[in-house]
């Protein structure tokens, strides 16, 4: 589904991805641990397309296409989706009018007709109920005056709306309690298909014992340093990152 | 020619112009001819314009113009039906005029009006260093009264349409409104411009409010660029009454509103909204003044401005709030956003308060788009241009959606369509 090597990406001149090599085929999970500031998010936002980062090397294919060469909005059209750490508020902006404009600028890529009101409101109902997000807060402005965990329910809700061929979740669970940890990781396993991929982005291991994961990887200062069964995440867990890092200055 | 001081002197841009053949009170006329006598135009080192560049208006000696027999008015119409006055260069246009019986509502010109009619005319306007009520008063073409009889309720629309059709012409017109006790109405105005350039449209408008009445005034001004408009509008509120005000400025070279509503009774309630959108090299200038004079009442002022390309805005609300006027509950905010690094606003929002018990609150905010809030939308797949527009939107909605009148909305709404491709 997507096969990233050698990504190399900075910002205001500090290079913080420093050769990343990964791969997520389609059908599986995913996880990515790593201590703060590994550079996490920034893979999440240089794979969306955040222009504050430039990239100076490498590639990324996504599913046959060049993706570094894309847009934002392209990408989210060809099948991307970034579950963000921190969703913003929108004020003004419902979140179901804002969908329904995603929705069709996404299938008139895909040489698709408009989704009418009534079937878009119909896959309202059913995505939301998948979240068990409140459909009112589904029409409501975009996050404003959401909860943490009502936020990260709405990012899985607008994935479940636009049936991504990849998601990154980037630390969808954190902040959330085990009911709604529960919510959200079901949710993710209910998009779950053999068609798509996902990639969680967590601190946690106690997500993966919900979503569980084909494969851990840990990215330390700017790079995937290891990658294994699951069983790594416990093992992370357990003794952190120390010999991780002692481990990687050896070498 | 040389752009000496006596290039811009009232004179000049008066020379075309006849004075008034409407019979106002001869002393309203001496007073105005006096103010204009050997003046000049403000400069930008009066307060009050102080933003506002009045050159290029005032290098204009725009005459008189006759009636274009070729526009037809009817695509600036905001309502398809009840009494419509179409007002073109000036000149009451008799056969786009549509006048309809409506019981408890009289409109006329003030050349079929009584003395007695007119008797209140021009009391709420000052004419000292005021130079374009001056002109208003003493070069004045056409004027239409409107009364509303007590405890009358209109449902159908009134609709004033002012146009301007003709190069460098110079449109002066007067509207006393007076609303009886316990009536309910409201009234359109469209400011428009078909083929016109350099021309101007000088409008006052004088409204009484009377006790326990509602009145709306909604204003659509999307006059073609190139074109200047100096709008004053006059309230003066009896006890128990609203008003209510919406300004929605979309086009024009140079737009300015001055509005001041004297609130005279106790349980009153005033609502300013306004709108501008701008782009190109537009100016549009809001002067607001909201005078409590009284206690007990509520004021809500709400301005928001999208600034894009070259244009540039300036907002000036003052709400005074007088000694004896306790229980006062004024809230004012202007919001603006900027599109590009050469948009520009000047914002000042004023608050004077003599009394001290009271609830007041104003503020003021400029700023660009949430940069955060575009990404994420084209991170769902919304291109960058919907993605803005939603968000502009989603600004300028706020005060857009506070008038509930459908037509107007979808006037608004076609014309925010062609000038910058928004479908709400
Ligand atoms: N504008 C910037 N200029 C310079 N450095 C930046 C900028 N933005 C982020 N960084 C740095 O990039 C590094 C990676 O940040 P990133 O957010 O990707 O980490 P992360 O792995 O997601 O961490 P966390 O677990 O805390 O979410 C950090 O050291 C951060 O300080
Ligand atoms: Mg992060």
């Amino acid at each position: 589904m997507i096969t990233i090597k050698n990504l190399h990406a900075s910002i205001d001149g500090k290079e913080i991805l420093k050769g990343l090599n990964l791969e997520v085929p389609a059908g599986q999970v995913h996880a990515i641990m790593g201590p703060n500031g590994a550079g996490k998010s920034t893979l999440a936002s240089v794979l969306a397309g955040r222009e504050d980062y430039e990239v100076t090397e490498g590639s990324v294919d996504f599913d046959g296409v060049d993706l570094l060469e894309l847009s934002t909005e392209d990408r989210a059209r060809e099948g991307m989706f970034l579950a963000f750490q921190y969703p913003v508020e929108i004020p003004g902006v419902s979140n179901v009018n804002f969908l329904r404009t995603a929705l069709n600028e996404i299938r008139e890529y895909r040489g698709q007709e408009a989704i009418s009101a009534k079937d878009f409101m119909a896959m309202v109902r059913e995505k939301s109920a998948i979240v068990e997000l409140d459909p009112k807060l589904a029409s409501r402005a975009v996050n404003e005056g959401f909860s943490g965990g009502e936020k990260k329910r709405n990012e899985i809700f607008q994935m479940a709306m636009l049936d991504p061929k990849l998601a990154i979740l980037d630390e969808t669970d954190s902040g959330l309690d085990i009911d709604a940890l529960r919510i959200v990781a079901s949710g993710v396993n209910k998009l779950r298909s053999e068609k798509n991929a996902t990639i969680v982005i967590t601190h946690y291991q106690r997500l993966l014992d919900y979503i569980i994961p084909d494969v851990v990887h840990v990215l330390y200062n700017g790079r995937i340093v290891k990658s294994g069964p699951k069983e790594l995440a416990l093992e992370l867990e357990e003794k952190g990152y120390d010999w991780i890092k002692a481990e990687q200055e050896e070498k | 020619m040389s752009e000496t001081q006596t290039d811009r002197t009232l004179s000049s841009f008066t020379k075309h112009l006849r004075q008034t053949e409407i019979s106002l009170p001869t002393n309203l006329i001496t007073t105005s001819l006096n103010e204009l006598n050997g003046k000049s135009f403000p400069t930008t080192r009066s307060e009050a314009w102080k933003y506002t560049r009045l050159t290029k208006l005032s290098k204009l000696s725009p005459t008189l113009a006759a009636l274009h027999d070729g526009v037809n008015s009817t695509p600036f119409a905001i309502h398809s039906t009840g009494n419509r006055i179409v007002i073109e260069n000036g000149a009451i246009h008799l056969n786009a005029t549509r006048f309809e019986t409506v019981s408890g509502l009289t409109i006329k010109r003030f050349s079929e009006c009584s003395a007695e009619e007119l008797q209140h005319i021009g009391s709420l306007l000052t004419l000292e260093n005021e130079p374009f009520n001056a002109l208003n008063t003493a070069y004045l073409q056409e004027g239409i009264f409107i009364q509303i009889a007590d405890k009358a309720q209109i449902d159908s629309p009134i609709e004033l349409i002012h146009l301007l059709t003709q190069m460098e012409c110079s449109a002066t017109i007067r509207l006393l409104v007076h609303v009886g006790k316990f009536a309910k109405a409201e009234l359109t105005i469209g400011t428009w411009a078909a083929g016109a350039e350099k021309s101007i449209l000088n409008a006052v408008t004088e409204i009484h409010v009377g006790e326990g009445a509602h009145f709306t005034l909604q204003k659509l001004q999307s006059e073609e660029e190139g074109n200047f408009q100096i709008c004053t509008e006059e309230i003066i509120q009896d006890k128990d009454s609203v008003f209510t005000m919406h300004t929605v400025t979309l086009n024009g070279t140079l737009v300015r509103n001055n509005v001041r509503v004297r609130v005279n009774g106790t349980n009153c309630e005033t609502n300013l909204y306004g709108a501008y959108l701008l782009k190109g090299n537009q100016h549009t200038d809001n002067h607001t003044v909201i005078d409590h004079m009284m206690p007990h009442c509520n004021s809500n002022e709400l301005y928001k401005g999208v600034i894009d390309e070259q244009a540039t805005a300036v907002f000036n609300g003052k709400v005074f709030v007088r000694k004896d006027a306790q229980k006062i509950n004024a809230f004012q905010s202007n919001g603006n956003v900027l599109m590009t690094d050469t948009a520009a606003v000047n914002s000042k929002p004023e608050l004077e308060i003599y009394a001290d018990d009271v609830k007041c609150s104003h503020g003021s905010t400029t700023g660009q788009l949430d940069e955060e809030a575009v990404f994420y939308l084209q991170s769902r797949g919304i291109s960058e241009r919907s993605a803005r527009n939603l968000l502009v939107e989603a600004f300028i909605g706020e005060v857009l959606d506070k008038n509930h009148n459908q037509d107007f909305a979808a006037k608004t709404n076609a014309i925010l369509n062609e000038r910058f491709g928004w479908e709400r």
